[in-house]
């Protein structure tokens, strides 16, 4: 359950960009997890939750986008997109990829009062 | 819909279970609610804060953050790993399932390399001393982190235990993490390598089951490899599985019991550790600039 102590950094950067901004309360949080960050999203949904209670974000949306895995193929050498560690290249069949993308985790923006 | 005045939507949207929950005792469930899956439809923008919005007052605006979650753990995995290296000490950060045999790993190679190089040991565990005790009869130092409810270690743990350990030009500093496949791939703690520790009385399989943390693995120990005669573990295929998550991984098969393959394990740890001092010092404050 790694995704509590990331949903208390989300509350945490939510709290410090809202109080930056006139300390309004927040309605909606725009996240970015890509699809190899090793995030589960039910769970972290259900943690923002708990944690953001009595917080400046409590009750707000969670918006998420889950960027797909980018890698790049060693055989092929080009650049392809897969949705998991365990994928196979969708061209080749190698597992001989270099992954370049897909596992950012970040809190895009938030919208507020 | 808004609690103020009963506008908006006629059902709740729920999105997952975190808000079924959230939302229940502002709009108790109905049975009429439509179920998305997560990451698809998204929640109505239209419930501000806690189910209530003003009419008539100022609309919402959007602030721009694109800041990383992760941004706070990794400022200290980056002081932690300035500190080795201003200390010339190499910072290990073992990882495993609990019950492959790290702690007795562990023990076994520290009494070791503890004859030729300043060694310490940060244990991570949910509860107990147990482990730093089992590291401390050798003697070598080891600082015990209980996270409590936590599931891995987070670098300023890290940084508070290193208070109390020697880092010295040469030394060695291992970190037992919190015995879980899961979490700690993705907390930075400062380290050099990352070593995962499988051993085969588990599956085979367990590189394809826990790929994120045999991808951020740079060494992988399959352990307990005196136990292959009882078994029906197929080394060459987990070898094989933990190539398929991560290419470049090397791996090396040992057992902290009889001591096979440990030859192997303490050339890659001296290959990697730095130059020593001609005499140990208590290294204390070299940490400190």
């Amino acid at each position: 359950m790694h995704e509590m102590s990331l949903a208390e950094s989300i509350v945490q950067i939510v709290e410090d960009t809202a109080r930056a901004n006139g300390g309004g309360r927040v309605s909606r949080v725009l996240l970015e997890v890509g699809r190899l960050a090793g995030v589960e999203i039910e769970a972290l949904r259900f943690c923002f939750d708990a944690a953001s209670r009595t917080s400046l974000a409590e009750g707000a949306a969670l918006d998420i986008e889950e960027p797909d895995g980018q890698a790049w193929c060693l055989p092929c050498g080009e650049s392809v997109t897969f949705s998991g560690l365990t994928d196979a290249c969708p061209h080749c069949g190698s597992y001989q990829l270099q992954v370049t993308g897909g596992t950012q985790l970040k809190v895009r923006e938030i919208e507020m009062y | 819909m808004c609690t103020t005045c009963g506008c908006g939507t006629d059902h709740v949207h729920i999105d997952g279970v975190g808000h079924a929950l959230a939302r229940g005792a502002q709009a108790p469930l109905t049975g009429q609610e439509q179920f998305a899956p997560a990451g698809n439809a998204l929640p109505e923008p239209a419930i501000g804060a806690a189910g209530v919005h003003a009419h008539g007052t100022t609309a919402a605006r959007i602030v721009q953050v694109e800041r990383d979650l992760l941004a706070a753990n990794d400022a200290w995995a980056r002081r932690n790993r300035e500190r080795f290296a201003a200390a010339g000490t190499l910072c290990l950060n073992l990882v495993s399932s609990p019950g492959s045999g790290k702690t007795t790993l562990l023990v076994r190679t520290v009494a070791d390399l503890a004859r030729r190089r300043t060694v310490a040991v940060v244990e991570g565990d949910q509860q107990t001393s147990n482990d730093a005790d089992r590291i401390r009869a050798t003697g070598v130092p080891a600082v015990q982190v209980n996270t409590g409810k936590g599931c891995h270690l987070e670098a300023p743990m890290v940084a508070r235990a290193l208070d109390g350990l020697p880092l010295a030009a040469g030394g060695v500093l291992f970190i037992e993490n919190v015995g879980n496949l899961v979490c700690p791939a993705l907390f930075d703690l400062g380290e050099a390598h990352k070593v995962a520790i499988l051993s085969v009385t588990e599956g085979e399989d367990k590189p394809l089951k826990y790929p994120d943390m045999f991808r951020a693995a740079d060494l992988v120990l399959i352990n307990k490899v005196d136990l292959l005669p009882f078994l029906d573990f197929d080394i060459d295929l987990c070898e094989a599985n933990a190539r398929r998550v991560n290419p470049r991984v090397e791996v090396l098969r040992v057992s902290a019991r009889s001591g096979e393959g440990f030859a192997a394990w303490l050339g890659w740890i001296e290959r990697r550790a730095g130059t020593r001092r001609p005499v140990p010092s208590s290294g204390r404050d070299e940490a400190r600039p």
